[in-house]
Parts: structure tokens; C-alpha cells; sequence
């Protein structure tokens, strides 16, 4: 009994509806007509991998990556660490997990944001690492600041991290964030809303992790995240229609 | 108390916002200086065999605007149907594109090799595609769809063949503009809602 089977399929539920009104972007962007569900195929099962040797030593140092070490970047330092699992639980090995995030005065290396906190010229804002064989990754970084954007009137981001995941299965992909344990922010915000239910959205609220934190040098925040897994292929041999 | 079930819930998604460019594709908003190498430019490598060829289209929103700040992501198998990684797979494709529609024209392009059909588990065979992954802005959960080809034997492919609304199935389909080039537009909402994917 191998775990070959097709993905689990998605809860949705648990994640956010496509339509927000709270979130006003959604509105057109959100598909209106249902998703198409089927089994999954090679196509979803498989998915691209990427080898160590594409990623540089600095790659998982958001504060010395942007100047190649020359410099460091400026802000409160932080580890962000955790473990990437699948749904039963097991650690996804030599998977590729990227991050991108503002700078600690909440500004964004991009050509589209102009908010008035400058840029540090020591940050470039992004990330990336593979997993280890149990699952586990870290990046070393500062913590982003909060920022306001054009939603409602008065709208604030929380501080968060983006994260994107890929584990072994395109089917698997994911995109999430990051937000930090005891932010004030995290309520009031209409894209942290998006999810209804609080125990799912305290999922993504990364606790502080003293245990792990480095006296005189960073705090650390743990972050899991966890990917679909594949049914059992139990009964799979059977003739169809069976 | 029934006994438990040992199972984890997956992560909820959110959106990748406006600024998903730093963290997957940096040298598209100038900051190519942080990484060395970039992840998925191409899904081809010189000698890749089979037909090459370029799908060019625009994301449209419910409004009829062609978005300019989405990021796809494709992956597809080699022209004889196998995998990056399975036995026989053609070394030079590694079958994974990034790309985003350009910022003055709103329209991307994907050159590749055109895939072969691949097999489900019960040995029914599906017409040749490429799997499409959609984030952005207003996308709560990224999206997933794909490319098939007008000039392909679409006929007995069992995912087209479960749409109900068999007009639809035309949104899934590259339209051929010339020899190697196809259109695929992709519309979030509306009239001619493209078939969006939960599998
Ligand atoms: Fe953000």
C-alpha cells in the first residue's frame, strides 16, 4: 500500500472564497462559475524540481543576499524557520521554499510601490532555500514592517512574509503568508479576513520561538506549512467499473 | 470518541499580492542582482526535441482589462508525454516557465516544445496540454487550468470531456495563428470565463 495514489483533493474550505467584497480586487478577478473537479493525473502528480545547485550560499540571507555579503540590511534580525509537511504529517524533503517581503520601514523593492518609506540599499526584499531531508528550511532576515494600501480607506498589511511552496507535485503548489504572533494589525486586515475561520488564519500566525532564538544576535519565529497529500492506492488494480 | 484519524490540514492559501515579482521572478521588476541563477526563464534548453512553439495571450479581469501584474507558471511533459525526471525524458526540457504579460502590451508569450498526451490510471489518454498555475493580486487561491491545442485530436480527452457546457470547452483550447504560433486567453470572470481547475 503505497501513497501513489491521486492528490487528496482540496478542502476548500478552508481556504479563502474567491470573492471578497472586503478585499475589493477580488471582485474581478474572481471566477464566478464552479471549479472542475477530477481525479488527478500525471500532470498535477508530477512537478518541477530544483537541485541545490541552482540556489547561491547566500540565497536563504535576506539581510547580506541584495549586496552580495557586503552589507548588511537594516532592521530587527530574525530567523524564520519551520518544517514543510504533507497532510499525513511527514516532512517534503529538497523542496524549493521562496520568500519575498518588505523592508522593515514596510517598503517593497518594486517599481509599483511608492510608498514614502525609502528603500534600504541593503535589501532586496526575497529569498529562497531547499528543504532538508526532514523537511525543515530557515532564512535569516528583518522583520517587514507593517504598510497602508489602497483597499478601504484607512487599510494596513500586517507585517507578514510571503512564502511560495512547492513540494513534489504541481497539484501541490501553494502560495501563503506569514504574519506575526501579537500583531495588532492582523484583525483589522481585509486580506488576513479573507479567511473566515480564526483557528485557520492563526494557523498562519508564526509563534515567537525563544527556545531557538540566538542570545545578542535574532529572534526566531517557527513557521510549518503543510502541502496536500496523495491517497493510498488501496483497491487501485481493480478492473474498471468494479 | 471515535479513534483518530492522524491527518494535518493544509496550509490556507493567500494571495501573492501585488509584489510577487520580487520573490519568483526579480529580474522582471529590475532586481535580477539577487539571485544567480533565476528559476523557470525557460522551459526548454537548447535540443530540446520536438515541435517548438509560442502561445501568446493576456489574463483578461471581469471587466474586460488584460491584467499587467499576474505571474503564471506552466509545466508540461516532453513532446513524447514523459516527465522531467522519468525514464526517457528528454534532458534538455525541464517542462517548468515563469513568465508575466508585459507591462505595455499586457500580453505574455511561452516558447516551448509542444507536449504529448498523457496517460491517466485507468489508461484513457488525455490530448496533448500544458498545466497553467495563476497568481496575483485578487487571487485568493491560485489558479489552476490549461492549454490545449486546436490542431490537436482534443475529441476523447476526459477532462474536456466533462464539461457540461460544451461551449466552454473552447476556452481551453489554443486557437493556431500561424505555423508554431497559438492564441490562449485566459478571462477570470465573465462572458467566456475560462474553465478554472480544482484537481
Ligand atoms: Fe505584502
Amino acid at each position: 500500500m503505497l501513497d501513489d495514489g491521486p492528490l487528496i483533493p482540496r478542502n476548500l474550505a478552508l481556504h479563502p472564497a474567491p470573492y471578497d467584497p472586503g478585499y475589493k480586487t477580488t471582485l474581478a478577478r474572481s471566477p464566478a462559475l464552479p471549479l472542475l473537479s477530477m481525479d488527478s493525473s500525471a500532470s498535477e502528480e508530477t512537478g518541477p524540481r530544483f537541485g541545490h545547485g541552482s540556489l547561491g550560499a547566500l540565497d536563504n540571507n535576506l539581510i547580506l543576499n541584495w549586496t552580495r555579503g557586503k552589507s548588511p540590511a537594516i532592521g530587527e534580525r530574525i530567523v524564520m524557520h519551520g518544517r514543510v509537511l504533507d497532510e499525513r504529517g511527514r516532512g517534503v524533503p529538497h523542496t524549493l521554499v521562496e520568500v519575498w517581503q518588505a523592508n522593515a520601514g514596510g517598503r517593497y523593492r518594486h517599481k509599483k510601490d511608492g510608498y514614502l518609506a525609502p528603500l534600504d540599499p541593503n535589501f532586496g526584499g526575497a529569498g529562497r532555500t531547499i528543504t532538508d531531508e526532514a523537511g525543515r528550511y530557515q532564512f535569516l532576515t528583518i522583520r517587514p514592517g507593517a504598510y497602508p494600501w489602497p483597499n478601504r480607506g484607512n487599510d494596513w498589511r500586517p507585517m507578514h512574509i510571503h512564502v511560495s511552496v512547492f513540494g513534489h507535485s504541481f497539484g501541490q503548489r501553494l502560495i501563503t503568508q506569514m504574519y506575526f504572533e501579537g500583531d495588532p494589525l492582523i484583525p483589522l486586515c481585509p486580506i488576513a479576513a479573507t479567511i473566515k475561520d480564526r483557528a485557520q488564519l492563526d494557523r498562519l500566525v508564526a509563534p515567537l520561538d525563544m527556545a531557538n532564538s540566538k542570545p545578542l544576535d535574532y529572534l526566531a519565529y517557527k513557521f510549518d506549512i503543510v502541502l496536500r497529500g496523495r491517497r493510498q492506492s488501496m483497491f487501485e488494480n481493480k478492473p474498471e467499473g468494479m | 470518541m471515535v479513534q483518530k484519524l492522524e491527518m494535518l490540514q493544509e496550509t490556507p492559501s493567500q494571495t501573492a499580492g501585488p509584489y510577487v515579482h520580487i520573490g519568483l521572478m526579480p529580474s522582471y521588476t529590475g532586481n535580477g542582482q539577487i539571485f544567480a541563477q533565476e528559476l523557470g526563464e525557460s522551459p526548454i534548453a537548447d535540443g530540446a526535441q520536438g515541435e517548438i512553439i509560442e502561445i501568446t495571450g493576456s489574463i483578461y479581469d471581469g471587466t474586460g482589462w488584460a491584467m499587467r501584474d499576474a505571474l503564471i507558471e506552466s509545466w508540461q511533459p516532453d513532446a513524447q508525454g514523459r516527465f522531467a525526471g522519468q525514464d526517457g525524458a528528454d534532458p534538455n526540457l525541464s517542462g517548468f516557465c515563469r513568465f508575466a504579460a508585459d507591462a505595455e502590451s499586457g500580453e505574455f508569450t511561452l516558447r516551448t516544445v509542444k507536449p504529448g498526451p498523457v496517460a491517466l490510471r485507468d489508461g484513457r489518454v488525455q490530448a496533448p496540454h500544458i498545466s497553467l498555475w495563476i497568481v496575483a493580486r485578487g487571487i485568493n487561491l491560485g489558479l489552476q487550468t490549461r492549454i490545449y491545442f486546436e490542431d490537436e485530436d482534443n475529441s476523447a480527452d476526459p477532462l474536456l470531456a466533462r464539461i457540461e457546457q460544451r461551449p466552454r470547452v473552447e476556452t481551453l483550447i489554443a486557437k493556431k495563428t500561424g505555423a508554431g504560433q497559438y492564441r490562449f486567453d485566459i478571462r477570470l470572470q465573465g462572458d467566456g470565463e475560462t474553465v478554472f481547475l480544482d484537481i
